[in-house]
C-alpha cells in the first residue's frame, strides 16, 4: 500500500500520508474546517455537522473530521453552498442552546461563541426550543449545564474511553438526549473522580470548574484573613495562554508579582512542598525496597483524581499507595502549623487558597480528616489555573508588563525536581533522583531520566541502584492505568516476581501540564510545549534534586526533623479508604 | 397420493380463528366427492394476504380465493379441483403478476419443520456453494445475479462481501439485520415467520463467503414468533449439520446466535445495530471505515437484510442468469411490498423489480376502497417519499423511485386517495422520524424537530409563507449534514409533499383550508340551516359555548370562539352540520 495520497483541496494540490482526514489534510495548506465536535485529543464523534465537505464525484456530501483522504480526492471545503448548510446547522444549534452567553462560565471562549460570531449569524431563523434541565453542581468541583450541551460527545468520550471512568453518558434520544450520569444521577453519587477532563474538552459551557473565585475576593478583603497563596507547577507554563503568552512560557516570577498585588501576604510555591513530597516518598520506597515494610511496587499518590479512582476501582492497591499527601496539601498544613508559628500568626486567621491546573484539588481539601491536619483546613481554597486568569483580568492588572519578584522564603524556595511534577513522569525522575541518593549514599553524575519523559501513554523503564535493577511504569490519563495495574495483579496472583518497583499515576493525559483545570483547548502539542516550559525550568535551578534544597533541609532541622518521623507522618501522611463507586 | 393441496388461512385475528368448522366442512366434502385421497388440506400459519377474511390457495394451480364461505365449497370442489377451472366470484386475481422468490415457501410449508424445506430445495444451494463453489466463485455469481441489498439503500451484495473477503482478519462476521422497524412493513417478518430457514441458508452462504465462522441475527424483540421460529430453525440446522463444526462435511465452521434489539428504529442502521450488539448505546458512527472492513469489535463484518438473504438460496439453485433475467437493467430480481392504506387489497405482494406502480396499485391491489381516485403512493416508509398519481406508471426500481425523490426502501408501500391530506402525511413521517431520531447528530436531532414546529404550524393555520423555505433549507442541511440514513433521508417525505402538492401546503398556509379535512384545526363547522330541526343539542354540547341562538330562532356557530373540536358535528342526528 502507498504510504502518501495525492489530492487537491479547493484546487491546491498536497501529498498526505494515508489515513489523514481531510479535516486534518486541510490545516497543511492552510484551511481551516470549522467543526464543533472534533477535539484533536480525540477519535471523531462525527456529531456536529459543520465539516462536510464536497468531494467531486459524490453527491453526498461528506465529513471532513472522519473521511481519510484519498488518492486523486477533489475536495471543495467552502462554497457558498457548503458555508450555507454550516450556517443552517449553526443555526439549528443556537436554537437549542441557552445563548445567555453573558452570564455564562465560557463568554469569550467558547467555541460556539466564535463560531457564531464568525458566521456573523445576527437574528435567530428558527424558533427556540429549550430543554429545562436543572444544573448539577453536586460535586463541588465541576458544574454540569446540560442545557448548554451541544451533545458534541467530547465529555463522554473522554470520560469513557481516555479516562475509563465512565461517570458521563448520553441519556434519552432525539432532542431530548442530553448528558448525564447513568440512571439519571447526580455527579457527586456517580464514579466522577473530578478530574474535570470533561470541562477541559467542553466546546462550551456546558461543563465548567465550580467558580470560587468570589470566596477568595472575600478573604483578600477582609481583615481579619491573613491570606497566604501558593501556585502549583503546571500553573506557572500555562496561564500565559490567556494573555497571549508562547505556549510554555514560565511566568513564576510574574506570578509571584501578581499575586503580591491582588493582595496575598504570602507568595509560596507548591514546589517547595514537592520536594518535601519526594523526600518523604523517596523516604518511603527506600523503606519499601529495602526494609520490606508493607509492599512493593510503592505507587505515587499526589493525583486526587487518581487517588479517588483507586478509592473506587482499584482498592487492593490502597497498601500500594504512597501515604505521602499531595504537595498543596503539605505546603497547607505547613503555612498553619510552622509558618503561622515562625511568624507569630494565628493559625485560625491564614486563609490559604492553591492555584492548581486541577479541578480534583477542590474535592481534595475536604477529602478526609487528614486533610484537617493543622487542627483547621490546611487549605482553604482551590483555585484552577482558568480562575486565576479570570481573577487577573478583574483585578485590571496588566499582567503582561508585570516586573518579575521573588517568592516568600522558606515556602516558596524549590530545587529543579520540585518543578517538573507538572509533567507526567515528572514525580517519578524527582522522586529517583533522590531515591538514588538515599540507597546509594551518592549523588547520580547526571539527574535527567529521559525514560520516564514523554507523552507515551504507559513509559515502562528499569535504572540501576546500587547493583539493582528498579523496575517502573509511568501511567497517564486514567485508561492506561488497567495495563499497568492487571501485570502487577498477574505477577501477585501467581506468586511472581513483581513487574514493578515504583509506579507513577497522573490521571490528565500528559500530567498535571494537562490538567482539567487548565485553559481550553489543549492538544498533545500544548502539553510538550507546557512540559518543557517546566524542564527549562529544571535546567535552570542550579539545585536539581530535592534532598539537597537547604530550605527543605531547614525544615527538617526547625520542625519536622526527618522523613517519616512522627510529626512528618502526622503533617504530612494521609490514609486511604475503599469507597462506592456508586452512592446511594 | 396426494395430487392436489389446499392451504386454508382465516386473515382475521389468531384468536377468531373460523377455519376450524370450515375445515371440517371441506373435509367432509372432500369425501362425499370422493377426492380425500386425491387433495390435501393444510392450515398454515401466514398466507400472504390479509384482511380478507378465510382465504384458500389451491396447488400446483397456484389460484386464490379470498372471502370464502362455507357455500363455495362446492363450487371450488367442482369446478377447481375436478375441472381445473376458476370460481371467478371468489378469485384473488393479484398472483398473476407477482413472481415468488423471497415467499416462495411462506404459507407452503410449515415453518417449523426442516424436513418440509429441505422437500422444496431447502439447502441445496448451501451444498452446491459448499462442495462445488470457492468463494470468489460465489462472488462472481451474485455479481452476474446482481442482487442488491433489500434493506433500503440498494447495495450490491456481491460489493458487500468482495470487500469483506478481500480485508485479512483473525475474526469476521455475519449479520442478519432483521430490525425492520418502517410503520406498516412486515415482510422480514413474514419470511423470518414463515420460511426461517431460508434466511439462515443465505446467511451461512455469506459466511462462506467471507469467511466468517459466526454470525448473528439482529431482530427486534417485538417479533416474539419470529424470534421462536429463528431459534428452532437454528436448533435444526445444528442438529442436520448445517451449522457447527464441519458443516456438511467440509471444513466450514459457523455459529449463529439470536440478538435482540430493543426496537429503536435507527438500530437498523448498519454502524448503529453493530453498536447494539455490542452493547453500546445504538447511535451511527462515521462511516467510513465501513462494517465490511471494520464492523462488529473491529472486524471486517457484512450485514445483510432478511429480504436480501432469503433470494440468495434460490439464486444459487436456479442459477444467477435465471435470476439476473427478472428485473430491469439495473435492479435485478423481485421485491416484496407491504401494500397498505386505501388499497382494496392490502397486503404482501411480490413483484418483479420493472413492473409499474399503477399495476402494483391497480391490477394487484385492486384500487381503492373507496373508489376515489388515487392521490398518491408513498413507498419507502418514513425515508422515502410521495409519489403523485401523475407518476404511476414509473417502472419500480432503485434509480426510478429516487429520481421521483422516493426510495425503494424497505418496502412499505402506502397508498392514498382524496381524503388524505399530504401536509398530515409529511408530518406524520416526519414525525416518526423526530422520534426515532437517536439525538447524537444536530442536523437530525434539531432539524427534524424544528422542521416538525413548522409543520405543526402550517397544519394549524398559522403558517407563514416563508415556511416553505424555511423547511426546504433545514432539509437540505439535513440530507447533506446528517449523520447516517435517517437524518439524510428523514426530511424526504416533507420535500416530495411540497415538491408535487406545493398548492396544497399553501392552500394550508394561505387560506387556512385542508381540503380533506384531515387537520382539525382547518375544519369549520357551519350549520345547514336547511337541514336544521333547531334540537339545540348541538348548543348542549359545544364545550366552548360558541353556538349562539334558541329552539325558536334556530342556531349559528360563531367562529371566533370555535375550538374546532367537532362535536357539533358528531352529535347532530340530521347531518345539519357542515364540516368544511
Amino acid at each position: 500500500m502507498a504510504k502518501a495520497v495525492k489530492a487537491k483541496i479547493n484546487g491546491i494540490l498536497l501529498t498526505v500520508p494515508v489515513g489523514t482526514t481531510i479535516l486534518e489534510a486541510a490545516r497543511n495548506v492552510q484551511i481551516k474546517i470549522p467543526t464543533l465536535c472534533k477535539h484533536p485529543d480525540l477519535p471523531p464523534s462525527a456529531s456536529c455537522g459543520l465539516c462536510i465537505v464536497k468531494v467531486k464525484g459524490s453527491n453526498k456530501m461528506l465529513r471532513a473530521c472522519c473521511t481519510p483522504v484519498e488518492e486523486g480526492m477533489d475536495i471543495i471545503t467552502h462554497d457558498p453552498e457548503i458555508v450555507d448548510i454550516r450556517r443552517t446547522v449553526i443555526e439549528l444549534i443556537l436554537s437549542n442552546h441557552p445563548n445567555d452567553c453573558l452570564k455564562c462560565g465560557r463568554n469569550n471562549d467558547c467555541e460556539l461563541q466564535k463560531l457564531v460570531a464568525d458566521f456573523g449569524i445576527r437574528e435567530e431563523s428558527f424558533a427556540q426550543f429549550l430543554k429545562n434541565l436543572p444544573k448539577d453542581t453536586s460535586t463541588n468541583t465541576i458544574v454540569l449545564e446540560p442545557q448548554k450541551c451541544i451533545l458534541c460527545g467530547r465529555c463522554v468520550e473522554v470520560c469513557q474511553d481516555i479516562q475509563d471512568v465512565w461517570a458521563l453518558s448520553f441519556l434519552e434520544r432525539g432532542i431530548e438526549t442530553r448528558i448525564s450520569p447513568a440512571g439519571d444521577i447526580q455527579l457527586a453519587d456517580s464514579p466522577c473522580v473530578r478530574c474535570g477532563q470533561c470541562s477541559a474538552h467542553c466546546p462550551t459551557g456546558a461543563i465548567v470548574e465550580k467558580d470560587e473565585t468570589n470566596k477568595v475576593w472575600d478573604a483578600l478583603q477582609n481583615h481579619d484573613k491573613y491570606c497566604v497563596v501558593q501556585i502549583a507547577p503546571a500553573v506557572r507554563v500555562a496561564i500565559g495562554e490567556a494573555f497571549g503568552f508562547p505556549v510554555g512560557a514560565n511566568l513564576t516570577k510574574k506570578l509571584y508579582a501578581l499575586l503580591r498585588r491582588l493582595g496575598f501576604k504570602a507568595v509560596f510555591d507548591t514546589n517547595f512542598a514537592a520536594d518535601l513530597t519526594i523526600m518523604e516518598e523517596a523516604s518511603e520506597f527506600e523503606e519499601r525496597l529495602l526494609a520490606g515494610k508493607r509492599p512493593l511496587p510503592l505507587i505515587t499518590s499526589c493525583c486526587p483524581s487518581w487517588v479517588d479512582y483507586m478509592e473506587k476501582f482499584h482498592t487492593d492497591m490502597i497498601d500500594n499507595f504512597s501515604s505521602c499527601k499531595s504537595p498543596h496539601e503539605i505546603l497547607g498544613v505547613l503555612s498553619k502549623t510552622y509558618y503561622a508559628k515562625k511568624n507569630n500568626i494565628d493559625p485560625n486567621k491564614i486563609f490559604m487558597v492553591s492555584i492548581m491546573p486541577c479541578t480534583a484539588k477542590k474535592y481534595e481539601i475536604g477529602r478526609s480528616d487528614d486533610m484537617f491536619a493543622s487542627g483547621l483546613q490546611d487549605v482553604d481554597v482551590a483555585l484552577t489555573t482558568r480562575e486565576l486568569a479570570r481573577m487577573i483580568k478583574q483585578a485590571g492588572i496588566d499582567f503582561n508588563s508585570l516586573p518579575d519578584e521573588e517568592s516568600d522564603s522558606i515556602l516558596g524556595e524549590y530545587a529543579g525536581a520540585g518543578v517538573i511534577f507538572g509533567a507526567t513522569g515528572g514525580v517519578m525522575e524527582a522522586a529517583l533522583r533522590t531515591a538514588y541518593y538515599f540507597i546509594t549514599g551518592k549523588e547520580l553524575n547526571k539527574v535527567e531520566f529521559e525514560s520516564v519523559r514523554g507523552l507515551k501513554g504507559v513509559k515502562e523503564t528499569e535504572i540501576e541502584v546500587a547493583g539493582k535493577k528498579i523496575r517502573i511504569a509511568i501511567a497517564h490519563g486514567l485508561g492506561n492505568v488497567e495495563y499497568v495495574l492487571k501485570k502487577v495483579r498477574e505477577a501477585r496472583n501467581n506468586n511472581q516476581e513483581l513487574p514493578y518497583h515504583f509506579i507513577e499515576v497522573m490521571a490528565c493525559p500528559g500530567g498535571c501540564v494537562g490538567g482539567g483545570g487548565q485553559p481550553y483547548m489543549v492538544t498533545d502539542e500544548l502539553r510538550i510545549k507546557r512540559a518543557e516550559g517546566l524542564y527549562q525550568d529544571d535546567r535552570d535551578k542550579q539545585i536539581r534534586c530535592s534532598h539537597q534544597n537547604p530550605y527543605i533541609k531547614r525544615i527538617y532541622e526547625e520542625f519536622l526533623e526527618k522523613p517519616l518521623s512522627e510529626k512528618s507522618e502526622k503533617l504530612l501522611h494521609t490514609t486511604y479508604k475503599a469507597r462506592p463507586t456508586y452512592r446511594k | 397420493m396426494y395430487t392436489k393441496t389446499i392451504l386454508l388461512k382465516d386473515t382475521a385475528l389468531f384468536q377468531e380463528d373460523r377455519t376450524k368448522e370450515f375445515y371440517t366442512t371441506l373435509l367432509n366434502q372432500l369425501r362425499e366427492a370422493g377426492l380425500h385421497d386425491e387433495v390435501q388440506v393444510v392450515r398454515v400459519a401466514d398466507i400472504g394476504v390479509y384482511n380478507r377474511g378465510i382465504v384458500l390457495k389451491v396447488l400446483p394451480d397456484n389460484i386464490f380465493y379470498a372471502d370464502v364461505k362455507e357455500e363455495d365449497i362446492k363450487n371450488i370442489i367442482n369446478e377447481t379441483i375436478k375441472a381445473h377451472k376458476i370460481v371467478d366470484n371468489i378469485h384473488l386475481k393479484h398472483e398473476a403478476k407477482q413472481i415468488r422468490i423471497v415467499l416462495r415457501n411462506c404459507g407452503k410449508i410449515n415453518p417449523e419443520s426442516i424436513e418440509e424445506y429441505i422437500a422444496c430445495d431447502g439447502y441445496a444451494a448451501l451444498k452446491k456453494v459448499l462442495t462445488e463453489y470457492t468463494p470468489e466463485k460465489v462472488i462472481e455469481e451474485m455479481k452476474k445475479a446482481g442482487l442488491r441489498g433489500r434493506g433500503g439503500a440498494g447495495y450490491p451484495t456481491w460489493m458487500k462481501w468482495k470487500f469483506a473477503r478481500g480485508v485479512v482478519s483473525d475474526e469476521k462476521f455475519v449479520i442478519c439485520n432483521a430490525d425492520e422497524g418502517d410503520p406498516g412493513a412486515y415482510m422480514d417478518r413474514s419470511v423470518l415467520e414463515g420460511d426461517p430457514h431460508s434466511v439462515i441458508e443465505g446467511l451461512i452462504i455469506a459466511a462462506f463467503t467471507i469467511g466468517a465462522p459466526k454470525g448473528y441475527f439482529y431482530i427486534r424483540a417485538e417479533y416474539p414468533l419470529a424470534v421462536e421460529r429463528i431459534q428452532n430453525a437454528i436448533n435444526q440446522a445444528y442438529e442436520h449439520g448445517l451449522l457447527g463444526k464441519n458443516i456438511l462435511g467440509t471444513s466450514f465452521n459457523l455459529d449463529l446466535e439470536i440478538r435482540l434489539g430493543a426496537g429503536a428504529f435507527v438500530c437498523g442502521e448498519e454502524t448503529a445495530l453493530i453498536a447494539s450488539i455490542e452493547g453500546k448505546r445504538g447511535t451511527p458512527r462515521p462511516r467510513p471505515p465501513y462494517p465490511s472492513v471494520k464492523g462488529l469489535w473491529g472486524k471486517p463484518t457484512v450485514i445483510n437484510n432478511v429480504e436480501t438473504l432469503a433470494n440468495i438460496p434460490v439464486i444459487f439453485v436456479k442459477g444467477a442468469e435465471w435470476f439476473s433475467r427478472i428485473g430491469t437493467q439495473t435492479s435485478k430480481g423481485t421485491k416484496v411490498f407491504a401494500v397498505t392504506g386505501k388499497v382494496k387489497n392490502s397486503g404482501l405482494v411480490e413483484v418483479p423489480m420493472g413492473i409499474t406502480l399503477r399495476e402494483i396499485v391497480y391490477d394487484i391491489g385492486g384500487g381503492t376502497i373507496s373508489n376515489k381516485p388515487v392521490k398518491a403512493v408513498q413507498t419507502g416508509g418514513p425515508s422515502g417519499g410521495v409519489i403523485p398519481v401523475e407518476c404511476l406508471d414509473t417502472p419500480v426500481d432503485y434509480e426510478n423511485l429516487q429520481k421521483l425523490g422516493s426510495i425503494m426502501g424497505s418496502g412499505g408501500m402506502i397508498v392514498m386517495d382524496e381524503d388524505d391530506c399530504m401536509v398530515d402525511i409529511a408530518k406524520f413521517y416526519l414525525k416518526f422520524c423526530v422520534e426515532e431520531s437517536c439525538g447524537k447528530c444536530a442536523p437530525c436531532r434539531i432539524g427534524g424537530t424544528q422542521m416538525l414546529a413548522i409543520l405543526e404550524r402550517i397544519s394549524e393555520g398559522k403558517g407563514k409563507i416563508e415556511d416553505l423555505a424555511y423547511l426546504k433549507r433545514i432539509a437540505f442541511a439535513m440530507q447533506k449534514a446528517s449523520l447516517c440514513g435517517l437524518g439524510q433521508t428523514a426530511s424526504n417525505p416533507v420535500l416530495s409533499t411540497i415538491r408535487y402538492f406545493e398548492a396544497e401546503y399553501k392552500e394550508h398556509i394561505l387560506d387556512k383550508k385542508c381540503a380533506s379535512h384531515k387537520c382539525a384545526s382547518l375544519a369549520t363547522y357551519n350549520i345547514i340551516q336547511e337541514k336544521c330541526k333547531k334540537c339545540g343539542i348541538c348548543q348542549k354540547n359545544c364545550p366552548v359555548n360558541t353556538i349562539a341562538g334558541s329552539k325558536e330562532e334556530g342556531f349559528t356557530i360563531k367562529q371566533e370562539k370555535c375550538v374546532k373540536c367537532g362535536r357539533c358535528f358528531e352529535v347532530c342526528k340530521f347531518k345539519a352540520i357542515l364540516k368544511g
